[in-house]
């Protein structure tokens, strides 16, 4: 059987999976969290509590910003602390709520977690949910995209007038090396997986639904498999295991072979991506009214790997006792951020906590020797030396025509590069300039 | 032999013919320009410093040229001098600048700021800075990758390896102000360069509350509004948990310099203080 992918580009790094297989633990709520007001995509969320206020396990704390925003609720019962600057993993300040337990508020939430899997609406009830009210669900369960991009869930749900959807795309392609974390997800939880795909073709109004795996994970392929069998309109497709299979674009092309166009709105092929994931966090939302609270996430550092279902909020130090490791890395080792230290909170969009010494260290850069090898690597067919070259030399009208601004920063340039050129570390400057001046000038248009 | 003539020739006439269709060329297309483009261009530095706001020195000569008034037209590289030269040449008065010169508010050195991480990727501190806070927990301080030292055209910026923050040296300075654009964090302002080079400024960009701040860089300013209350020109303003000195304003007493708690006020070029000479000082200023 052929296997879909999408056509021109992708690399093959080391998979690496070694967590793959480990069952998910549920680790204990933590004390203590602390929440920033900006775990999405879009305007920071507003904070509706202040110091002193005693908050409940899943109340909001936070609400949303603006249209493209989600809001924010607490993992634990507590006292609200205070609403103090807080470091993101880079080191910027940025708002956080910090929210503490007490005696009485942990047994309250034992007793919360031991009745958690407990359906909160009928099938009925469900069932009788129209679109709106499944997406009304979604928005106010602060659910956004946990591939990593964080982008929330409810506004691709509602396509801007004049396009319409036609299928619902589950990416479940998880084509970062080291994690392992969805595959574990749909191993385990493959009957509310499909529960959750379901509700979101109804929320898109949509009857099409492809899960889309990558062939390396024939257990979660299999599992999803028969949990989708009994449903109509849901396909299971397995693809070729192939880097950056997870982007959106690389996705809906490999599925439906259609390609977004540049500038466009993936919704523009008619399809709208959602990640497994988040699948799951809308049936738990819909299904059991439980807010988006926690993620589950893999830690690897290296010799072993482990899935850990984490609440949001959890300082990261805590899931790693012992000494600062040589280099931490949140996401997977191709598009995942280095952080400088574990004294962060984890958020929404936090996929895995990599602590291999094996990526800690750039090989020493050389010259470019134009073999174009990123340019063949490229899986939105840009020439990645080029538009790098021009974004060091801030040739930014040049690097506008060369399409700069339709980088995906998968970073498969830099990872492919024989030089170990840091391309994308120029082109993502660039591509930051330039996006910025194409909203000025269109802005400037409108007005 | 004959056809070494031939080509002789032919290559001569050829030679010829385009010699006289480049002279006529050359004479129908005459773009007529004014002297004095040239004149005030000899005047300029020449460094297509960019400090003017045009895109060269040829540039800005035109603009000189043709301008109604020389008001907002100065080249900070040459000063006043050369800009009341330029007035005469093309007839017009030119306004009396002050030099400028080019100061780095921060001093967060290597010893006052723990070091988080180490960078190993494209040594710039445009990427540097698009990361987070680079290899110090200061979200507004020095990256230190020198992207200011690359864009000086007239070599006035270095970095000092020991400190791992730029330096500007004074007798190159003109002020052009190629560093203050090239920064990515804003810490380089252009101020006053003062009589004989006396300055007082902030050395800090830290916008973070006190407590914070002082984690952060022990030579921080804390926005403790110490050296506002001191300040008896009302020269300094807090904004942002960050003091900041008004050059217009600022009369060069230093008392400011004395309260500061954290050492962030810096005076520079002022002559080795005695106790009792701070009068002194300030009827000189």
């Amino acid at each position: 059987m052929k296997l879909h992918t999408f056509k021109i580009g992708g690399v093959h790094p080391a998979e690496n999976k070694i967590a793959a297989g480990k069952p998910i633990e549920n680790l204990p709520l933590p004390e203590e969290v602390v929440l920033p007001v900006s775990q999405h995509i879009g305007a920071p969320a507003t904070p509706v509590v202040k110091k002193g206020d005693k908050v409940k396990r899943g109340d909001r704390v936070a609400d949303a910003g603006g249209f493209v925003s989600a809001p924010i609720h607490t993992p634990i019962s507590g006292t609200v602390v205070k609403i103090d600057t807080a470091r993101t993993p880079q080191g910027m300040p940025v708002q956080a709520i910090y929210i503490k337990s007490d005696e009485a508020d942990r047994a309250a939430d034992a007793e919360a977690m031991t009745n958690r899997e407990k359906p909160a609406r009928t099938e009925e009830e469900i069932a009788a949910l129209d679109g709106k009210a499944i997406i009304d669900i979604i928005k106010n369960a602060g659910i956004v995209g946990l591939g990593g991009a964080t982008f929330p869930a409810h506004v691709k749900l509602s396509p801007p007038p004049g396009s319409k959807a036609e299928i619902v795309i589950i990416n479940a392609a998880e084509c970062e090396p080291c994690l392992s974390c969805d595959d574990m997800l749909m191993r385990e939880n493959p009957r509310e997986i499909v529960k959750g795909v379901e509700l979101l073709m109804r929320a898109a109004g949509v009857n099409r639904s492809v899960i889309a795996i990558e062939n390396n994970k024939p257990e979660a392929i299999a599992a999803l498999s028969e949990a989708a069998s009994s449903v109509a309109g849901i396909e299971v497709m397995p693809m070729k295991v192939k880097y950056p299979q997870g982007g959106e674009k690389q996705l809906i092309e490999a599925v439906i072979g259609k390609e977004v166009p540049s500038g466009g709105l993936p919704i523009a092929t008619g399809a709208i991506v959602q990640n497994v994931a988040t699948a799951y966090a809308v049936y738990r939302a819909v299904v059991l009214d439980e807010p988006l609270m926690d993620r589950v996430l893999t830690l690897h550092d290296g010799e072993t790997g482990r899935n850990l279902r984490v609440a949001l909020g959890t300082i990261l130090a805590t899931l790693v006792p012992g000494k600062e490791p040589e280099k931490i890395i949140l996401g997977g080792p191709m598009m995942g951020r280095t952080a400088s230290t574990l004294q962060t909170p984890m958020i929404k969009g936090t996929s895995g906590i990599l602590l291999d010494s094996r990526y800690a260290h750039r090989r020493p850069m050389e010259n470019c020797i134009r073999c174009g090898k990123c340019t063949e690597a490229c899986p939105m067919g840009l020439e990645p030396f080029l538009i790098s070259t021009l974004s060091r030399l801030q040739d930014w009208d040049e690097a506008e025509q060369q399409k700069i601004a339709n980088c995906i920063e998968c970073g498969s340039c830099s990872y492919i590069c024989p030089a170990s050129r840091p391309i994308l570390d120029f082109i993502r400057i660039g591509k930051g300039k330039v996006m910025a001046a194409m909203r000025a000038r269109a802005a400037a248009a409108k007005a | 032999m004959n056809i070494i003539v031939t080509s002789i020739i032919v290559l001569g006439l050829i030679g010829i013919i385009g010699a006289a269709v480049l002279y006529v060329v050359a004479k129908r297309f005459h773009v007529q320009e004014d002297p004095r483009i040239d004149q005030v261009e000899a005047l300029l530095p020449g460094a297509n410093c960019g400090g003017c706001g045009r895109s060269g020195c040829r540039d800005f000569a035109s603009a000189c040229v043709c301008a109604d008034t020389l008001d907002g037209l100065t080249c900070p590289a040459s000063g006043s001098a050369v800009m009341k030269q330029i007035g005469e040449i093309v007839g017009l008065a030119a306004a009396e600048t002050k030099p400028k010169i080019a100061v780095i508010k921060c001093n967060g050195t290597c010893d006052l700021r723990p070091r988080l991480a180490r960078f190993e990727g494209a040594p710039t501190c445009a990427v540097l800075s698009s990361l987070g806070t680079g290899e110090s927990p200061c979200p507004n301080g020095c990256l230190g990758c020198g992207d200011c030292v690359s864009a000086c055209p007239y070599g006035a910026m270095k970095m000092n390896l020991e400190t791992g923050l730029p330096e500007v040296i004074e007798d190159k300075c003109v002020g052009c102000g190629a560093c203050v654009k090239a920064c990515p964090r804003s810490i380089i302002e252009l101020r006053y360069k003062g009589p004989r080079g006396m300055r007082v400024y902030v050395a800090c960009s830290n916008k973070e509350k006190g407590a914070a701040a002082m984690k952060t860089c022990k030579a921080a300013c804390i926005g403790c509004s110490k050296c506002a209350k001191e300040c008896t020109h009302e020269a300094i303003t807090i904004a942002n948990n960050l003091s900041y000195i008004d050059y217009e304003k600022c009369k060069l007493c230093r008392k400011c310099v004395d309260v500061c708690p954290t050492h962030a006020i810096h005076a520079v070029n002022f002559p080795v203080k005695k106790a009792p000479a701070k009068e002194k000082v300030e009827e000189t200023a």
